[in-house]
C-alpha cells in the first residue's frame, strides 16, 4: 500500500492533461474493480484522476449509430429505452453482470478496463505473469476451472471477465479514444488483446489515451437475440461460459448472425467461423450444432477447465436456439 | 429495547431495531480513546519466523504499538508449557498460511492498515501438506481416532448382503462467513478490569477464556454482545485474534478494536473441514437393511485436534442389526476448523442419505418407501425408546406437499425441452440437547416482566422465543416482556450452539415464570385476594414495586431413560439443464419434527435459513486451497459462492408441532441444526432422479453434471 494523490476533473481534455503529468496515474470511474485492486496491492497508482464529473454519459442515436458515453453507468445503459429497443443483447448482457449495486456505479469505460478475476492475479503472494512479469503463471498447473480455452499463451490463461464486452464485440461496436491529437477509432474486437508474451497488457489503449465512447451500428438482430450466461449461481457470479447470439432471420433462413463468447479467452471471443458457416443457412439445431463444432477447433483445456470444451459448444447451441425462439 | 413494534405476538422483538439500524453490533461501540488493531499474517504455510522487521511500522503515522512474539505481551497462561491451542504471539512457529503473526495498533483503522503493510517477516520454510486426500495416501502422515470405533452386530455385514452399495463421498471446506465480520473491542483498565464488546455465541465462554488466559478473576471481566450478525458456530470459541486484541489493550492501556477482513474470515475463524467418507450399505432383496458401515476422515489442524459427530447418524437412524463406524481426524497445515451449522451430522448425512438413495435405486424402490420400511421403533444404539418421533407422519405431509406422486423412480424420466426434473428426499437428525442455565425474572407492578440471562442471540430470535414462553405462562402480552441477554453479568447460561438455547434457557424461563406465578398466588392469599388476581393488583395491594426470582434449571432423570432427537425431512424438486449442467432448486418442502413450536415465525425462519444454507452446501459453496501454496484462491464473496436470492425458490415449511414433555416443560426440541442437516443429500438425490447422474463430490456445479 502506498499513499496516492486524488484529483478530480470535469472535462476530458483536462483529464488527459492530468494523465500525462504523472507517470503512474489512473482514471477513477466507478472504481468497482480498481479500488479492490489497490486494496489487494495488485496496483498502486500514485495519482487517481476522478473522471466521474466528466460529461460523457450520453446515450443517443446519431445517424445509424448508437453512441454511448464512456461514463454512462451499466444500469443506465441496460435500462435505456433506446438500448432495450434497438440493442436488447447489450441490455441483457449488462443485466447478467455483477449485481444491481455494482451496475449502478460501474461505467461503460470502466467495464472495458476491468481486469481478470483470476485468483492468482489478486494474491500478491502467488505467481502471476499478468501482475508481475516473469513471476510465472499459478493457474496453468493450478486452479484453472474458470480459465481460458482459446488463444491462451504459456504465460497466461486468464479470461476477460466482462459480459457487456461480449455483447459489444458481437454488435460490431467501435471504441472512440481521445488523445492530445484528437480522436482515434478502433474496432471493439481489436480493443482487447490476447495474452501472448505480454499478459500484463489487457488492451490496446495507449498510456496517453482515454476511452470517450463506444459507437454501435444499428442492426436487424433485435428480434432474435439472446445472451446466455452459464455460471455457478443464478446472479453475481462470473461466467463459466457465456454466449451472445443475434440472428436476422427471413423465413427461418439466416440472413445475418453474430456470435461471441465470454469466459473462454483473454478477450471477448468473436465466433467468426461459425458466423460464416451459418450465413445463408436454415436456422436449425443441426446447423447450430455444426456451427458450435466449428467454433471449437482451436480450443484447449488445462485440466480443471476441460469441461468448457463441452460446455462452450452446448452453450452456443442453446443460445442460438433461444435467440431463434424469441420471435 | 425501545421502539418495539409488534403487530402480532410472533413478531421478532428485535426486528424493528435490526431493520432500522438501531441494533448496535460490537464494532459500533465508540469508546473514549479507542484505537484500532490490524493483524499481520504469515505468507508461508509452515516453518519459522527468522526475522520480523517492525521498525518501519512503528515509525508510521499514528502507530501506538506493534505486538508479536518478539515482545511477547503478558498473558500468564501462555507462559506455561503445554496445552494444545495456538498461543498467539508466543511462538515463532508458523502452523498455517494466514496465521496472525503480529498486531499493529494505531489511532485510526487506515493508519493501522497501512502500518501493517510495512511489517516484513522473513521465514525459514518447511515442507507442508494442506491436502486431506494426500495425507490419507501417505502412510507416514499422522492419523488420529476422532471418535471410538462403534460396532453393533457383524462388522461390514453389507459386504455379504443380497443387494449392496459401497461409495465414497467428498465434501470440500465450507466457511461460516456470516455477514458480520469477526472481531472484538477490548478495554483493559487499571486494576485488571476488562470490558469487551464481542461477537460471540457465549458471553460466559468468552469471559471464562479471557480470565483463564490472563489469570485474572472472572468477575473482573465484563463481556457485552447484545446483537450478533450471524455466527453459524464460528463464535463458539474465543480465537487467538481476540486474545491478541485483549493483549494489545493491556499493553497500551487503551481500548483496542479489531475487525478482521473478509479474506481473514477464511483463515482465522475456522471452517467446516474437508471430509472424505465411505459408506457401505446392504439390504435384503425386499429392502430390509442388513448392514451399515460408515467410515469418515476429516481434517484437523497440526496444532489442535478438532472432532465432530460425522458418523453419529448411522448408528440409530435406521433399523439395522449390523452397524459399524469409524471416524479419523487427519492433521493438515491449515487453520483449525470449528463446528458449523449442523456440525458433523450435516457432513455425515450427505454421505449416509446419498447412500440410502443409492441403495433404494439398486433395489428399485421408492427411496421414501425404503426409509419407511427401515424406520426404527427404538434407538438401537442406546437401546432406549425415542422420547418422541413422528417421522412417518413427516414423510407423509412433506410428500403430499411437494407432489412426490409426480416423481418417477426411473431417473431422467421427466423432461421438458432442455430441462430435466427430479425429486429428492433426505432425513436430518440432531440431538435434542438441553443444558443448565439460570434466568432471573422481575415482575413489576407496572405490568411488565423483565427476564435476564447471559445467553446470546446469533439470529434465531432468542428473545422472541423466551417472551412467548413467559407470555403464555403468566398471561402477559409479549409487548410487556423484555428479555435481556448478551451480558456476562446476567445469570449464567451456556453458549448458543447445538440447537439447545430454547430448550435450555426456555426451561429456566419456564421455571422462573412458574415460581413467579406461585409467589403471586401466595401474596394474593396473604392479602385475602382471589388466587387468580392479576399480578399488578396483587403487587399494588402488597405495596411491592416488583418481585424477583432467579432459577437454575436442567434436565431430570428422563434424559437417561429416553433417546432424544429432533428430526427433519427435506423434499426438493430440481431442474437440471441438460446442455449447460445448471441445477436449479425449484421447490422445497422442509418438515420439522422438533416437538412443540414455541415461536412460529422465528422457527420458520430457522428452517428457511437452513434450506438456503443447504442449497449453498449442495450447489455452490467450496473454499478452494491451492495445495502448492497452502493459500485460499477464492477467499472473497465474489468467488466463494453463497446462494443469492435468485437461487432460492419459495420454501414450504411444515411443523409436526407435537409436544415432547420428556425433553423439557415446553415440549419443544431444538431445530437450528436439523434445518440444514440432510438438505444437501436431498438435492444430490433429486439431481440423480432428474439425470441419472450421481454426484458424490460437493458442490454440484455445472462441470460435474457435464462430466
Amino acid at each position: 500500500m502506498i499513499n496516492f494523490q486524488y484529483l478530480r476533473t470535469t472535462s476530458a481534455k483536462s483529464a488527459l492533461v492530468l494523465l500525462q503529468k504523472g507517470k503512474n496515474s489512473k482514471f477513477l470511474a466507478g472504481g468497482t474493480n480498481l479500488i479492490d485492486l489497490m486494496k489487494r496491492g495488485v496496483t498502486a497508482p500514485e495519482r487517481l484522476i476522478d473522471i466521474n464529473h466528466v460529461p460523457l454519459k450520453q446515450i443517443e442515436l446519431i445517424g445509424t449509430k448508437i453512441h454511448i458515453g464512456a461514463m454512462a453507468t451499466n444500469s443506465a445503459v441496460a435500462d435505456h429505452a433506446l438500448i432495450k429497443e434497438k440493442l436488447p443483447l447489450l441490455s441483457w448482457a449488462l443485466q447478467a453482470g455483477a449485481s444491481a449495486q455494482l451496475r449502478n456505479v460501474a461505467t461503460v469505460g470502466g467495464n472495458m478496463m476491468q481486469r481478470t478475476r483470476c485468483g492468482y492475479f489478486y494474491d500478491t503472494e502467488m505467481p502471476c505473469n499478468k501482475r508481475e512479469a516473469g513471476s510465472g503463471c499459478g493457474a496453468i498447473d493450478g486452479f484453472n476451472r474458470m480459465h481460458a480455452i482459446f488463444g491462451t499463451s504459456e504465460k497466461c490463461i486468464a479470461v476477460h471477465p466482462s459480459d457487456m464486452c461480449i455483447a459489444l464485440v458481437a454488435l460490431d461496436a467501435e471504441v472512440v479514444l481521445l488523445n492530445s491529437k484528437g480522436e482515434r477509432k478502433i474496432l471493439f474486437k481489436d480493443f482487447h488483446r490476447l495474452a501472448g508474451d505480454t499478459p500484463q497488457l489487457d488492451n490496446n489503449l495507449r498510456p496517453d489515451e482515454m476511452i470517450v465512447r463506444v459507437e454501435i451500428p444499428l442492426n436487424n438482430l433485435a428480434k432474435n437475440s439472446y445472451y446466455l450466461k452459464v455460471r455457478d449461481r443464478a446472479s453475481y457470479a462470473f461466467a463459466l461460459v457465456s454466449v451472445a447470439a443475434g440472428l436476422e432471420l427471413l423465413n427461418n433462413k439466416i440472413v445475418n448472425v453474430r456470435l461471441a463468447m465470454g469466459g473462454v479467452a483473454h478477450k471477448p471471443w468473436r465466433l467468426t467461423t461459425a458466423e460464416e458457416f451459418l450465413k445463408g443457412k436454415d436456422a436449425t439445431t443441426e446447423n447450430f450444432e455444426q456451427a458450435a463444432k466449428l467454433s471449437m477447433t482451436d480450443a484447449k483445456g488445462f485440466g480443471e477447465n476441460n469441461f468448457k470444451l463441452k460446455l462452450a459448444p452446448n452453450t452456443i447451441i442453446e443460445a442460438l436456439n433461444l435467440a431463434k425462439s424469441k420471435a | 429495547m425501545e421502539n418495539r413494534i409488534l403487530k402480532d405476538e410472533n413478531d421478532r422483538v428485535d426486528g424493528f431495531l435490526k431493520v432500522t439500524g438501531g441494533a448496535k453490533y460490537f464494532a459500533e461501540y465508540e469508546l473514549p480513546g479507542l484505537t484500532y488493531g490490524v493483524l499481520v499474517t504469515s505468507t508461508i504455510t509452515k516453518g519459522k519466523i527468522t526475522a520480523l522487521d517492525t521498525k518501519a511500522a512503528e515509525k508510521a503515522p499514528g502507530v501506538i504499538a506493534v505486538l508479536s512474539h518478539l515482545n511477547k505481551p503478558s498473558a500468564p497462561a501462555y507462559e506455561q508449557e503445554g496445552g494444545s491451542q495456538m498461543k498467539i504471539f508466543y511462538t515463532d512457529k508458523i502452523f498455517y498460511n494466514g496465521q496472525p503473526i503480529a498486531i499493529v495498533v494505531a489511532n485510526t483503522f487506515e493508519r493501522a492498515t497501512y502500518a501493517a503493510s510495512l511489517v516484513k517477516a522473513t521465514y525459514a520454510k518447511e515442507e507442508f501438506n494442506t491436502n486431506l486426500d494426500k495425507a490419507l495416501k501417505n502412510s507416514k502422515a499422522k492419523k488420529l481416532q476422532g471418535q471410538p470405533d462403534y460396532k453393533r452386530g457383524i462388522e461390514n455385514a453389507y459386504k455379504t448382503a443380497e443387494i449392496k452399495i459401497e461409495q465414497q463421498y467428498i465434501l470440500p471446506i465450507e466457511t461460516h462467513n456470516p455477514m458480520e465480520l469477526h472481531g472484538i473491542i477490548a478495554d483493559w483498565r487499571p486494576a485488571n478490569k476488562v470490558t469487551v464488546y464481542a461477537k460471540t455465541q457465549g458471553v460466559k465462554a468468552t469471559q471464562g477464556t479471557i480470565a483463564n488466559v490472563f489469570k485474572i478473576p472472572i468477575e473482573n471481566i465484563q463481556v457485552n454482545s447484545e446483537f450478533v450478525g450471524g455466527g453459524f458456530g464460528m463464535g463458539l470459541r474465543t480465537w487467538p485474534l481476540e486474545i491478541a486484541t485483549v493483549m494489545a489493550s493491556k499493553h497500551i492501556g487503551k481500548p483496542v478494536k479489531l475487525v478482521i477482513t473478509r479474506m481473514q474470515m477464511f483463515t482465522m475463524v475456522g471452517n467446516r473441514p474437508t471430509a472424505i467418507q465411505k459408506v457401505g450399505l446392504g439390504a435384503t432383496k425386499d429392502g430390509k437393511l442388513t448392514g451399515i458401515t460408515h467410515t469418515a476422515f476429516g481434517e484437523t489442524a497440526s496444532y489442535e485436534n478438532f472432532t465432530e459427530g460425522v458418523v453419529n447418524m448411522a448408528k440409530f437412524m435406521y433399523q439395522c442389526d449390523n452397524v459399524n463406524t469409524s471416524y479419523t481426524i487427519v492433521p493438515v497445515d491449515l487453520g483449525v476448523p470449528i463446528w458449523m451449522r449442523g456440525p458433523g451430522e450435516a457432513t455425515g448425512a450427505f454421505a449416509l442419505e446419498s447412500a440410502i438413495d443409492e441403495l433404494a435405486h439398486e433395489l428399485d424402490m421408492d427411496p421414501l418407501d425404503f426409509r419407511i420400511k427401515n424406520d426404527p421403533e427404538m434407538d438401537q444404539q442406546k437401546n432406549k425408546p425415542f422420547s418422541s418421533k413422528n417421522i412417518k407422519e413427516a414423510y407423509k405431509l412433506g410428500a403430499e406437499k411437494i407432489g412426490w406422486g409426480k416423481r418417477k423412480n426411473k431417473p431422467g424420466s421427466l423432461i421438458e425441452g432442455s430441462w430435466q426434473t427430479g425429486y429428492g428426499v433426505s432425513v436430518g437428525v440432531f440431538n435434542a440437547n438441553r443444558g443448565k442455565a439460570s434466568v432471573k425474572g422481575i415482575l413489576r407492578a407496572d405490568g411488565t416482566l423483565l427476564l435476564q440471562s447471559a445467553t446470546s442471540d446469533i439470529g434465531p430470535g432468542t428473545g422472541t422465543g423466551m417472551g412467548l414462553i413467559a407470555s403464555k405462562l403468566l398471561n402477559i402480552p409479549t409487548s410487556k416482556i423484555t428479555f435481556e441477554l448478551g451480558d456476562s453479568s446476567l445469570p449464567p447460561a451456556p453458549s448458543q450452539g447445538g440447537s439447545a438455547t430454547l430448550s435450555t434457557i426456555g426451561s429456566a424461563v419456564n421455571d422462573v415464570c412458574v415460581a413467579l406465578k406461585s409467589t403471586i398466588a401466595e401474596l394474593a392469599a396473604n392479602s385475602n385476594m382471589d388466587a387468580t388476581s392479576n399480578f399488578v393488583d396483587v403487587l399494588k395491594k402488597n405495596k411491592l414495586p416488583s418481585v424477583e426470582i432467579t432459577k437454575e434449571s436442567q434436565s431430570g432423570k428422563e434424559r437417561d431413560n429416553y433417546s432424544m432427537y429432533s428430526f427433519s425431512i427435506h423434499f426438493v424438486q430440481v431442474k437440471v439443464h441438460s446442455l449447460t449442467g445448471v441445477v436449479k432448486v425449484s421447490k422445497i418442502v422442509s418438515v420439522g419434527d422438533s416437538g412443540k413450536i414455541v415461536s412460529s415465525k422465528t422457527a420458520r425462519s430457522q428452517m428457511v435459513g437452513g434450506a438456503v444454507g443447504g442449497i449453498g452446501m449442495a450447489l455452490t459453496e467450496e473454499a478452494i486451497v491451492d495445495h502448492r501454496y497452502g493459500r485460499y484462491i477464492n477467499n472473497n464473496f465474489a468467488d466463494y459462492h453463497v446462494p443469492v436470492n435468485a437461487d432460492v425458490p419459495e420454501i414450504d415449511v411444515i411443523f409436526i408441532d407435537k409436544p415432547d414433555f420428556l425433553v423439557n416443560p415446553m415440549g419443544a426440541k431444538g431445530m437450528g441444526e436439523i434445518a440444514l442437516i440432510g438438505f444437501s443429500a436431498a438435492v444430490a438425490n433429486a439431481v440423480f432422479n432428474a439425470t441419472g447422474k450421481r454426484i458424490r463430490n460437493l458442490p454440484i456445479t455445472p462441470d460435474k453434471i457435464l462430466a
